[in-house]
C-alpha cells in the first residue's frame, strides 16, 4: 500500500511539473513602478558629465521621472499590458463574455502605441461575486506591468477588486458596473466604494431608477409600486434608486423587499408583497430567481393583474421564452446607437457584423458597445501619456489617471463619452422595452427612453 | 492529604461546570424567548389588524406551501437517515442524487414536450397524454437517483468500508462537488426549465375548508403515498428487516446469515428513489433546475433528519414536515412578531413575575422556575426598553428561520424529536 502510494505522489508531482512548464509565460516583462531607481542609475551617466560648463550644448535629456503612482517602463518589442476581468463562467456568463469579445475587438482596432502592441493576457473570472472579484485582483495586482483593466462585469465584484487595483496604482474601467456606490451620488458626494483609479462606460443606476420611476409614473400612470431585489450591490442600489425617484415624483412603494440568490420559493415573499395591493412589482434582479417569480406569481391571490417590470439581468433569451414573461417591461441601457462612430470608426451594425461572424450568434447582453468604447478610451488615453525615451516606453500611471479624468466629448458607440470627477463616464442614456412575445424583438422594442438632461433634475431634486 | 485536594478539585470542576452551564442557560432563555416574543406579538398585531399580517386565506396557503415542501424535505431526509442508520455517516452527496434525477426528468420533459407536434397537431405528446407523460419522467428521474445513489456507493463508500466514519463523511463532501461541476460541465450553467403543467392541475381545489392548488395537493398525496410504501417495505419485508438488522448491528446480521454489501446497496437505492421522487415532484413545482439546485435542499433536509432524530426513519419524515412549516411560515409570523411592542402594564407584571421566579427557584434549588422565570424577565426587560425590530425583507432570512428550528433542537433536545437511532458502535 505505501509503495502504491508513493508512487501516486511521485506521479502526481511529476504531471504537476509538466504542467507549470508548459503553462502559459505571458509575465515577462520587465519592472514596472519601483523603476523610478532603474532608469536613473543606467542613464545617469553620461550626464554627470559636464554639468556646470556654459557650453552652448543643453544637459542631455533625462527620462521622464516617475510620478507619486509610479510607472510603467517597457523595452522595445514589449507589449503593453492590460487585463480583461469579466464574469465568464458562472450563470452571469451572458454579461460577461460579450464584454470580453469587445475588448478583444478594440486592442485589435487600435492597434499599436508608439511601436509597442497590447496585449490583453489570460482573460480573469469575476464569477460575479465578491470573491471572485478580490481573487482576480490579486493576480492581477501582482503583476507588476499592468497598466490598466477592463472591467469588472457584476458591481459586487467591483466593490472587492477596485479597491485592490486602484490602490496598486492601477486604473480599472468597467463596461457595466452600474452600482452608484461605485462611483457618486450624482451631487458631488462619492459612494461607499468609490476608487480613485475607478472609471466606467456603464451608466450610473441612479439615471437607470429615475428613468424606470419616470416611465412608470408618466407613462403607464401608475402610482403604486413594490420592488424586489437580491441582495447583493447592484439589485440592491437600482431597487433603491427606482424607489427613491418615485417617492420623489409623488408615487408610493408600497413594498420593498428582497430575496435571496439560490431561493426557489417564492410564494412567501409575492405574499407578502401581494398584502400590500401594488399595481406594479419592479425586480430588477437575475435568472433563477426572475424564473421563479414569474411562474409562481400567477398562483398568488391579488396579484393577477400586476404588470412585470424587470432590469436587463433578466433580458436573457432563456427567461424571455418563459410563456409568463410576455408581457413584461424590461430596464436598461438605450442601444439604440444610430450612427455613432468610435474614433477607429467601427459603428455598432459594424461591429455587430463582425460579432456574428466571429462568434456565429448575437451578442447575449447589452455592454458590448460600452466594453469596446471603454477600451478604445483606455489605449487612447495610454497613446497620449506614453513618453518614448531612448527606445523605452514609459507609462505614468497618475498621469493616465489625470488624463482619463479630463476625458470630454470623447466619441464612442454608445455616444459622446464625459468623465465626471467620481469616474462615471457613460452616456447615461436608459430605455425600457416591452416583451410582446418575440424573444429576438424585445430587445429593440423600446417604449420609452430617457437621457440625462431628462433625469438629472430628478435625481438632484432640483 | 488527599482530601483537601480533593474538595478543592471539586469545588474548582464545579464552578468551572457552572460557568458552561449558566452561559447554555442564556442562550436558552434568550432564545426561546425571541420565540415566544414572535408568536404572541404576531397574534397581538393580527388581532390588532396591523397591515402585513396574513389573512386566513394566506396564512392556510403558507401552511399548505410549507406541508408540501415539508414533504419533499422529508423524502429526501429519509435518504440522510437510512444511510446514517446503516453506516454511520451523513451522506452529503445526497443533495446532489436528487438534483441528478431532476435533471434527467428535464430532458425526458423536454424531449416529450417536443415530440408529437406536428403540422396538424399541435399540442405536444406532453400536452394530450400529460398523466403518462409525468409517469414516464418520475420513472427516469427514480431509476436515475437509484443509478447515482448505487454507483457512488460503490465507488467511494465502499473502498472506505473499514475506515473511521469522518473519512467517508468527507468523501462524500468530494462526491458532492463532483457531481455538482460534471453536471455544469456537461450541461451548462443555464437553469434548465421543465415544460408548464397543464391547467387543469394548477386549478384550486376546493377541500371544504381550505382551497389547494392542484399540484401542491398532488405533490402531498405522491410523497405521503410513497413515504407509507417506504414503510411498509422496510417493517414488512425480508429485505426492509435486513435493513433494520444490519442498522442495528452489522456484525450480528453478517452471522445471522444477511448478506450485508447488498444490504447496504438497497439502502442506498431505496434512499435514492426517495430522492427521485421528491426530484420530479420538485421539478413539477419549481419547474427550474440548475446544477445547484440539490445543494440548499440537500443541507435543509439533512437538518431535517437531524432534527426528527438521526437514523429514525418517522423522525426524518416529521422534520422535514416540521422544517418546511417553518420555513414557509415562519418569517411572516414569528420574525414579523417582533415588531410588536410589549406592553408596559404586562411587561411590569412579567419582570415582577420573572424575578420572584428566579429568585424562588435559586433559594430552594427548584429548577424548573429558573427557565421560565428568565424568560418573564427577558420580556420584562424587553417592555420596559420599549424593544421592537422591525426586519425590512422577512423572507431573505427564511433560511434563518428554518435553520434556527435546529439550533433549537440540537439545544433542547440534541437527540432530537423523536430519538436518534444509532448503529451498535455509537451505543454505549
Amino acid at each position: 500500500m505505501t509503495t502504491k502510494f508513493r508512487y501516486l505522489v511521485g506521479l502526481l508531482a511529476a504531471l504537476a511539473l509538466v504542467a507549470a512548464a508548459c503553462g502559459d509565460s505571458a509575465d515577462d516583462t520587465t519592472t514596472a513602478a519601483p523603476g523610478t531607481t532603474a532608469a536613473p542609475a543606467t542613464t545617469a551617466a553620461p550626464t554627470t558629465e559636464a554639468p556646470t560648463t556654459a557650453a552652448p550644448t543643453t544637459a542631455a535629456p533625462q527620462p521622464p521621472e516617475a510620478g507619486p503612482l509610479g510607472q510603467v517602463v517597457l523595452e522595445a518589442g514589449e507589449d503593453i499590458q492590460i487585463r480583461s476581468l469579466e464574469a465568464i463562467t458562472g450563470p452571469v456568463t451572458f454579461l460577461g463574455v460579450p464584454n470580453q469579445r469587445g475588448t478583444e475587438f478594440a486592442i485589435e482596432d487600435y492597434g499599436d502605441i508608439k511601436g509597442h502592441s497590447v496585449s490583453m493576457g489570460t482573460p480573469l473570472d469575476d464569477l460575479c461575486s465578491a470573491d471572485g472579484g478580490q481573487a482576480a485582483a490579486q493576480t492581477i495586482v501582482s503583476d507588476d506591468a499592468v497598466v490598466g483593466v477592463i472591467g469588472t462585469s457584476c458591481s459586487g465584484a467591483a466593490v472587492a477588486a477596485a479597491p485592490l487595483i486602484s490602490a496598486a496604482g492601477m486604473v480599472m474601467i468597467s463596461p457595466s458596473n452600474t452600482s452608484p456606490a461605485l462611483t457618486s451620488d450624482l451631487q458631488g458626494n462619492a459612494g461607499t466604494d468609490y476608487n480613485d483609479g475607478y472609471f466606467r462606460t456603464a451608466h450610473n443606476d441612479l439615471f437607470q431608477g429615475a428613468g424606470v420611476a419616470r416611465f412608470v409614473f408618466d407613462e403607464l400612470q401608475l402610482t403604486k409600486v413594490a420592488a424586489i431585489h437580491d441582495g447583493d450591490p447592484y439589485t440592491q442600489g437600482l431597487a433603491k434608486a427606482f424607489s427613491d425617484a418615485f417617492t420623489a415624483l409623488g408615487g408610493e412603494v408600497v413594498a420593498f423587499t428582497a430575496v435571496n440568490k439560490g431561493d426557489t420559493d417564492m410564494t412567501g415573499v409575492l405574499s407578502e408583497v401581494a398584502g400590500f395591493s401594488p399595481e406594479a412589482i419592479y425586480f430588477p434582479i437575475f435568472q433563477p430567481e426572475g424564473d421563479f417569480i414569474v411562474q409562481q406569481i400567477g398562483g398568488i391571490s391579488g396579484l393577477e393583474d400586476v404588470t412585470l417590470i424587470g432590469a436587463d439581468g433578466l433580458l436573457v433569451s432563456d427567461f424571455l421564452e418563459l410563456p409568463e414573461t410576455t408581457g413584461m417591461y424590461f430596464s436598461g441601457p438605450d442601444l439604440r446607437f444610430g450612427e455613432n462612430a468610435s474614433t477607429t470608426g467601427v459603428t455598432a451594425d459594424d461591429f455587430l457584423a463582425r460579432y456574428e461572424e466571429a462568434f456565429g450568434e448575437a451578442p447575449s447582453a447589452s455592454f458590448w458597445a460600452h466594453s469596446y468604447d471603454a477600451t478604445i478610451m483606455l489605449l487612447t488615453s495610454i497613446d497620449a501619456v506614453a513618453v518614448e525615451f531612448d527606445g523605452k516606453l514609459y507609462i505614468d500611471r497618475q498621469a493616465l489617471r489625470d488624463e482619463l479624468k479630463s476625458v470630454t466629448d470623447f466619441p464612442g458607440i454608445i455616444g459622446l463619452l464625459t468623465c465626471d470627477d467620481f469616474g462615471d463616464c457613460g452616456a447615461q442614456r436608459i430605455s425600457v422595452v416591452l416583451h410582446e412575445g418575440d424573444a429576438e424583438a424585445a430587445v429593440s422594442n423600446v417604449k420609452y427612453g430617457a437621457t440625462r438632461a431628462d433625469l438629472i433634475d430628478l435625481i438632484t431634486g432640483g | 492529604m488527599t482530601a483537601p485536594t480533593q474538595t478543592r478539585e471539586t469545588t474548582k470542576r464545579a464552578g468551572r461546570l457552572n460557568w458552561v452551564d449558566s452561559f447554555l442557560f442564556t442562550v436558552k432563555a434568550v432564545s426561546v424567548f425571541v420565540i415566544l416574543w414572535g408568536l404572541v406579538g404576531y397574534i397581538a398585531l393580527a388581532a390588532q389588524g396591523e397591515p402585513g399580517t396574513l389573512d386566513g386565506a394566506q396564512l392556510r396557503g403558507l401552511i399548505i406551501n410549507g406541508l408540501s415542501l415539508g414533504a419533499m424535505y422529508g423524502l429526501i431526509a429519509l435518504g440522510y437517515s437510512m444511510v446514517y442508520g446503516v453506516l454511520g455517516f451523513i451522506n452529503f452527496a445526497h443533495g446532489e442524487v436528487f438534483m441528478s434525477g431532476a435533471f434527467v426528468g428535464y430532458f425526458i420533459a423536454d424531449g416529450l414536450s417536443r415530440a408529437g407536434v406536428t403540422d396538424t397537431d399541435a399540442t405536444s405528446f406532453w400536452d394530450d397524454n400529460f398523466l403518462l407523460s409525468i409517469l414516464i419522467v418520475f420513472i427516469a428521474g427514480i431509476i436515475t437517483s437509484t443509478l447515482i445513489a448505487v454507483i457512488v456507493e460503490r465507488v467511494a463508500y465502499r473502498p472506505l468500508r473499514g475506515a473511521p466514519r469522518l473519512i467517508p463523511l468527507i468523501t462524500s463532501i468530494g462526491v458532492s462537488f463532483f457531481l455538482q461541476n460534471a453536471v455544469l460541465l456537461l450541461f451548462g450553467t443555464q437553469p434548465k426549465t421543465y415544460p408548464d403543467v397543464p391547467d387543469w392541475l394548477k386549478d384550486k381545489v376546493n377541500l371544504g375548508i381550505i382551497e389547494v392548488e392542484g399540484t401542491r395537493l398532488l405533490v402531498i398525496v405522491i410523497a405521503a403515498i410513497s413515504m407509507v410504501a417506504l414503510f411498509q417495505f422496510v417493517n414488512r419485508t425480508k429485505t426492509g428487516r435486513a435493513m433494520r438488522a444490519v442498522a442495528e448491528d452489522k456484525e450480528i446480521a453478517a452471522l445471522m446469515g444477511i448478506n450485508v454489501d447488498r444490504t447496504i446497496v438497497t439502502t442506498f437505492a431505496v434512499g435514492g428513489s426517495m430522492a427521485g421522487v421528491a426530484a420530479i415532484l420538485f421539478s413539477m413545482v419549481f419547474r427550474t433546475v440548475n446544477h445547484v439546485s440539490g445543494f440548499l435542499p440537500g443541507i435543509k433536509a439533512f437538518t431535517a433528519a437531524v432534527v426528527g432524530g438521526i437514523g429514525n426513519m418517522v423522525g426524518a419524515t416529521i422534520g422535514g414536515v416540521a422544517l418546511g412549516l417553518f420555513e414557509s411560515a415562519g418569517p411572516q409570523t414569528v420574525l414579523f412578531g417582533l415588531r410588536w411592542e410589549i406592553p408596559l402594564g404586562l411587561g411590569v407584571i412579567l419582570l415582577i413575575g420573572g424575578l420572584l421566579a428566579v429568585g424562588y427557584g435559586l433559594t430552594r434549588r427548584h429548577s424548573r422556575f429558573l427557565l421560565p422565570g428568565t424568560i418573564a424577565v427577558l420580556g420584562g426587560v424587553a417592555s420596559l426598553l420599549s424593544w421592537s425590530h422591525t426586519i425590512p425583507a422577512l423572507f431573505q432570512i427564511k433560511d434563518v428561520v428554518a435553520f434556527y428550528a435546529l439550533f433549537l433542537v440540537l439545544i433542547f433536545r440534541p437527540s432530537g424529536l423523536l430519538g436518534e437511532r444509532l448503529a451498535a458502535e455509537d451505543r454505549a
